[in-house]
């Protein structure tokens, strides 16, 4: 532990709300939905205690939530913002004019499986629903990334101006008590500096209209813009991480690497599962068998030539992805496959496995018997499936 | 040009010949000095002012979608709170949020935004600029078109005599949400319109304007009558001016005799199906309505 | 313009060298009499375009570069001092 840190137990909802409490947002619109409530309940006691002075919308709707969230952060306000489900795909409206309008709204993520039928507990639909928004897309294991990666999006979202999306697994992480490491608030309050917006519609020495209307003759050069500032992004990113590893003592990169140097066999996967995934490495290690594990940390923008690097050597992959794109294979797995037709030597088999989803448990145990199966990579499979 | 009039939204807007929409924005924000930020939501008035790359707003603007100018200027509202707390923004710099919608983004699809802002008690100003249809995308039905009329939703024809419900009451809607000040106005009275505007924003708190803007194009008349057309719409009481403030309903602009509904009718081609054999049972319906609506008012008043 | 150097965030400023000639859509044009004039204002403020401003003699006067020749000037002026013409 490093000095200027203290250890504690929070729930990932609890981990976020810290960490929102030490950002001390402006504006603060929101919405209730399961599982992100614990985030934005633990938050508002903060601010009904003064610990915080953001200014809380309590809105009418997820749509709203993010329509107040694009008013806010285009007058200049630190502004953020937290969700899941149905309620992302309510905002799925205006999170494209967030970023289009290139506004660095931070959102807060619970993810969970959507309609229908209803289910309240965790997959990675909603935030898969959302993938081609424009949002940057980060994903936490544990409680402590939830914690950490709230900074680091905070800082990238701003530096490059684009929303971020932080998200935690709903329930397996943002209901679940873990232990992490906080850092004091003057280390926070210095790395995330005061919020400078480039362009700001309470201008009124320069005013700007936000929101024209494109027509085809400069439509696509917008598009084409938009595309750059993402690239942007996963540039930047990259040395916030570095940044932010020197006041906290965790070094994060793209993706994490699990004994994945001298592997045979390895399964890329995103979220809690990672954590449930390691155990079964290291179990499998310890029984000689060379298995590994790629964690999938920054899914948009997708860090496709750094995996294909991690992932060169690997002969036999699984992806499994906590969502489905009916008709089609799934996202994750899509990804990795980009990512190894880049590598044109080299012949891999890639198996699409789908998991989790709706809460559906998933075990140390299964993980192991699926490095155990023979993975050929024609059909998807499912784990946990009855 | 005529620069005091264009302080805010100056001419090269593509609003049709003949559009009252662009009198409606100059004359609510001529009605303060103080600095206004100008939320639209998707609709004429945001199409035909911002059309890249030119913007005819001289002050901030911002549009985000259709339905969310409720939200939008929360947001906004929020913003400034939260940097008046911090210091960022002086107390003596008055601020004002003023936001322009036609009906299908206030009576339809942005009610919800529009009646959470309210509620919530944030500080602007709502202007619906009234055509009474979706004009933007060609003339379709909304809440707010009127019993009666043709429109390309609701068409007339042999087994139809237009639109067969009754105009939503947004006005009511609108003051069940307990606010401050709400007041109906038209773009053929723009002194009428200047004084609520002025009214509404010296207040605090959420205030509404809801505008006649009579339309060209769906309304079908001449591009030189809107003005004629939206005083007879007042003049035959299916439009009556008045003004809600703190529980006190007050009308502004009344006849002994108002003129019968058919002098406002049969100004316009929306209405040119009811003048034919069939349709005066229809006009009779609509006349009941309006005196109907008029005797409401006036019970409001007295009360 | 190209995609390098496009607006970040479509934001815009306004810019009236930018704008549309709108003077270009009329087909009927207003034309003041500037002897019945009597420099009311009423066609000022409903004029859509706010093209009509006081010449030096306090009688209406119209900018044809924005002009669209709606004629609401001629239908609102009480001394039916404007007249609508043919636009040549």
């Amino acid at each position: 532990m490093m000095n200027n840190s203290k250890k504690i137990a929070l729930t990932g909802g609890a981990a976020a709300a810290e960490a929102l409490k030490q950002i001390n947002p402006d504006v603060m619109p929101v919405y209730p939905i399961t599982p992100q409530t614990p985030i934005v309940e633990t938050f508002a006691k903060f601010v009904a205690d003064g610990e915080a002075a953001t200014e809380m919308i309590e809105v009418e709707s997820e749509h709203s939530a993010m329509s107040a969230a694009v008013g806010a952060s285009a007058a200049g306000a630190r502004t953020m913002t937290a969700s899941s489900s149905q309620g992302i795909l309510l905002m799925a409206e205006i999170l494209p004019i967030a970023f289009g309008t290139r506004l660095p709204i931070l959102m807060l993520v619970s993810a969970r499986a959507i309609s229908a039928p209803i289910n309240i507990h965790g997959d990675h639909q909603d935030v898969m629903f959302v993938r081609d928004s424009g949002w940057i897309q980060i994903f936490s294991e544990n409680a402590q990334e939830v914690y950490d990666n709230t900074f680091i999006a905070l800082r990238l979202a701003e530096k490059v101006r684009l929303p971020a999306m932080v998200i935690m697994d709903g329930f397996q992480t943002s209901h679940s008590v873990e232990n992490l490491e906080i850092l004091e608030n003057s280390v926070v309050k210095n790395f995330v500096g005061e919020y400078q917006s480039k362009n700001n519609l309470l201008d009124f020495e320069n005013p700007k209209s936000f929101g024209p209307v494109s027509l085809p003759n400069s439509y696509f050069e917008f598009k084409r813009a938009q595309i750059e500032a993402m690239k942007e992004a996963e540039t930047e990113y990259k040395n916030i991480c570095h940044e932010y590893g020197k006041i906290s003592g965790r070094n994060y990169d793209y993706f994490e690497s699990y004994k994945l140097d001298d592997a045979e066999k390895a399964i890329v996967v995103a979220g809690s599962t990672a954590g449930t995934a390691k155990m079964a490495v290291d179990e499998l290690r310890e029984q000689g068998e060379k298995v590994g594990l790629l964690k999938i940390k920054l899914f948009r923008p997708f860090p496709y030539d750094k995996i294909a690097e991690a992932l060169k050597n690997v002969k036999n992959i699984a992806v499994f992805d906590r969502t489905v794109s009916f008709g089609s294979k799934p996202p994750i797995y899509s990804e990795v496959v980009e990512c190894l037709y880049m590598i044109r030597d080299t012949k891999y088999i890639i198996q699409p496995y789908i998991y989790g989803l709706g809460g559906r448990e998933i075990f140390k145990e299964d993980i192991k018997k699926i490095f155990q199966e023979n993975w050929d990579g024609k059909e998807t499979k499912y784990i946990g499936l009855k | 040009m005529n620069k005091e009039l264009t302080k805010h939204l100056a001419p090269g807007h593509s609003t049709c010949a003949g559009c009252g929409i662009p009198a409606i924005v100059r004359t609510v924000l001529d009605a303060t000095d103080d600095l206004v930020v100008v939320v639209s939501v998707t609709g004429c008035l945001e199409v035909t002012s911002t059309l890249y790359p030119y913007s005819a707003w001289k002050v901030p603007f911002i549009h985000s979608a259709f339905e969310n100018g409720g939200a939008t200027a929360a947001g906004i509202d929020g913003a400034l709170k939260a940097l008046r707390k911090r210091n960022k923004i002086p107390a003596e710099k008055k601020i004002k949020v003023v936001v322009f919608a036609g009906d299908g983004g206030t009576y339809d699809i942005g009610l919800q935004s529009l009646s959470g802002a309210l509620e919530r008690g944030h500080d602007f100003l709502y202007v619906c600029y009234d055509n009474e249809a979706y004009m933007n995308t060609g003339g379709q039905r909304s809440g707010a078109t009127p019993f009666g009329a043709d429109t390309e939703t609701t068409p007339a024809g042999k087994k139809s005599f237009g639109k067969k419900e009754k105009r939503k009451d947004l006005m009511s809607i609108v003051i069940a949400h307990h606010i401050k000040y709400a007041a109906q106005a038209n773009v053929a009275y723009l002194p009428d319109l200047a004084k609520k505007a002025k009214k509404a924003l010296e207040l605090e708190g959420p205030r509404f304007l809801l505008v006649l803007q009579p339309c060209t194009n769906l309304w079908k008349y001449a591009t030189s009558e809107y003005v004629r057309i939206g005083k007879l719409a007042t003049e035959t009481n299916f439009w009556p001016l008045y003004e809600y403030e703190n529980g006190v309903y007050k009308i502004n602009w009344a006849t002994e005799k108002p003129k019968p509904i058919e002098e406002f009718l049969k100004t316009q081609g929306r209405f040119k199906h009811l003048f034919r054999p069939g349709g005066e049972k229809v006009i009779a319906e609509m006349q009941k309505e309006v005196d109907e609506d008029w005797k409401r008012l006036v019970n409001l008043v007295e009360v | 313009m190209n995609w390098e150097n496009i607006e970040e965030g479509a934001i815009i400023t306004h810019d009236i060298k930018k704008s549309p000639h709108t003077g270009d859509w009329r087909y009927m044009k207003p034309q003041v009499d500037k002897k019945s004039c009597i420099g009311c204002g009423q066609c000022f403020s409903f004029c859509p375009e706010a093209c009509i401003d006081y010449d030096s003699e306090r009688k209406a006067d119209i900018d044809y570069e924005i002009c669209k020749g709606c004629g609401v000037c001629a239908t609102v002026c009480p001394q039916h001092a404007i007249k609508m013409a043919k636009n040549t």
